[in-house]
C-alpha cells in the first residue's frame, strides 16, 4: 500500500509538471488518469520493493553522486584511448564477484558497471557478473571491489 | 551561438554513426549505430528547441527518448527470435 | 553572465564528448569496444549538454523537463547496452583481444 501511494504521488507530480496547465478540470482528469495507471500497475503486480524501491531512501542519492564522479573519470580515460593515434586497448571478458544479496542490488551494480564508460556488463549470474572491459586496468580497478561494497551498502538490510 | 556548436557536433556524430551503420559488419554494429543516432537525435531536438527559442520541443525529445529505447529492445528481440527459428530450421 | 559562461563551457565539453563517441564508433576494432565508445557520448556527452541547456533555462519547468530527459537516458542507456552485448555474445560474436592465442572464455 505504501508503494502504491508513493507511486501515485510520483505519477501525479509528473502529470503536474508535464501538463503546465492548472485548471480544476485538468487537475481532476490528472487524478483519474494517475489512479488508472496505478491500478494497471498493481494488476501487473509490479508495485513492490523492486518496481518502486522507496526503501533505498537517501543512500541512493549519495551513491549517484559518487557514481557521477566515477563516470567522469572513466569517460576521460576512454576519451584519451579513443583520441590517441594508436589506441592502447586490451579488451578482457571476465567474471567479477558481487556481494549483493537481493536482485535489486545486483541490478544496481550491473547497471552501474555498464553506465561507467570502459566497462560493460554482458551477463548476470548468481555468483558474479560477467564484464567486458576496454582495458586490463579498468578490469583490475573494478575487481578491487570499491563499487561492489558501495552498492551493497546502498542495498542495506532490505 | 554555443547551441550551434552543439548542433554541429551532434550532426557530425550522427553522420559518423551512419557510416558505421553502412559498414557493419555485424547486425549488432548497425543496431548500436541506430541506437546512438537515436540518443543524438534526442539531444539534437533539445538543442534545436533552444536555438529556435521553442522550449516545447523538449516534450518531443522526451517522447523520442522513450521510443528510441523501446525500438532498440524490439529490434534485438526480433533478431533473437529469427536466429532461434533459423537454427531450428537448419537442424 | 557567469551562468552564461558556465553553460557555454558545459555545452562545449558535452559537444567534445559527443564527438569522441562518434569517432570511437568509427575507430574501434570490434563491436564491444565500439559499445564502450558510444557509452561516453551517452552518459558524459548527454549529461554535459543537458547541464548546459539547464543553466540557460534557469529554474523553471523547462529545466525540470531537461532533468527528466537526462533521467530517462541514464536509466535506459545501460539496459540497451546490456541487451546489445548479451545478444551479440549469445549469437557467437567473440570479443577482439590483443593476443589471438589467448582467446576470451
Amino acid at each position: 500500500m505504501r508503494h502504491a501511494l508513493s507511486l501515485f504521488a510520483v505519477l501525479y507530480g509528473l502529470w503536474l509538471v508535464l501538463s503546465g496547465h492548472y485548471t480544476p478540470f485538468l487537475l481532476a482528469i490528472g487524478v483519474v488518469c494517475t489512479a488508472f495507471a496505478v491500478a494497471v500497475a498493481m494488476r501487473m503486480d509490479v508495485v513492490d520493493h523492486e518496481g518502486h524501491p522507496i526503501h533505498l531512501g537517501f543512500r541512493i542519492v549519495l551513491y549517484w553522486g559518487w557514481l557521477t564522479i566515477q563516470i567522469l573519470v572513466s569517460a576521460l580515460t576512454v576519451t584519451r584511448i579513443v583520441l590517441s593515434p594508436r589506441p592502447r586497448i586490451d579488451p578482457v571478458l571476465e567474471t567479477v564477484p558481487s556481494s549483493q544479496t537481493s536482485d535489486l542490488g545486483k541490478v544496481i551494480f550491473a547497471n552501474s558497471i555498464t553506465l561507467t564508460p570502459g566497462t560493460l556488463t554482458t551477463s548476470v549470474t548468481t555468483d558474479g557478473i560477467e564484464v567486458h572491459a576496454l582495458t586490463r586496468r579498468g578490469m583490475d580497478q573494478l575487481k578491487e571491489g570499491d563499487m561492489d561494497r558501495r552498492v551493497t551498502a546502498v542495498e542495506g538490510g532490505s | 551561438m554555443m547551441f550551434l556548436a552543439a548542433v554541429a557536433a551532434l550532426v557530425v556524430t550522427v553522420l559518423l554513426a551512419l557510416v558505421r551503420a553502412y559498414l557493419g559488419p555485424t547486425v549488432y554494429d548497425r543496431v548500436l549505430s541506430v541506437n546512438a543516432i537515436g540518443t543524438m537525435t534526442v539531444l539534437l531536438i533539445a538543442a534545436v528547441g533552444f536555438l529556435m527559442e521553442r522550449p516545447d520541443f523538449l516534450d518531443i525529445a522526451l517522447v523520442y527518448a522513450l521510443i528510441n529505447f523501446i525500438g532498440t529492445i524490439a529490434v534485438l528481440r526480433y533478431i533473437k527470435r529469427r536466429r532461434a527459428r533459423d537454427a531450428e530450421e537448419a537442424s | 553572465m557567469i551562468v552564461d559562461i558556465l553553460s557555454w563551457i558545459a555545452i562545449g565539453i558535452g559537444a567534445a564528448f559527443i564527438l569522441v563517441g562518434g569517432l570511437g564508433l568509427i575507430r574501434m576494432p570490434d563491436f564491444f569496444t565500439r559499445l564502450h565508445a558510444t557509452s561516453v557520448a551517452d552518459t558524459a556527452g548527454a549529461g554535459f549538454i543537458l547541464l548546459g541547456l539547464m543553466l540557460q533555462a534557469g529554474l523553471s519547468l523547462t529545466s525540470f523537463k531537461l532533468v527528466l530527459i537526462f533521467v530517462f537516458l541514464v536509466f535506459t542507456a545501460p539496459t540497451a547496452a546490456h541487451a546489445l552485448a548479451h545478444a551479440a555474445l549469445l549469437d557467437g560474436i567473440r570479443p577482439w583481444t590483443r593476443k589471438p592465442k589467448d582467446p576470451a572464455p
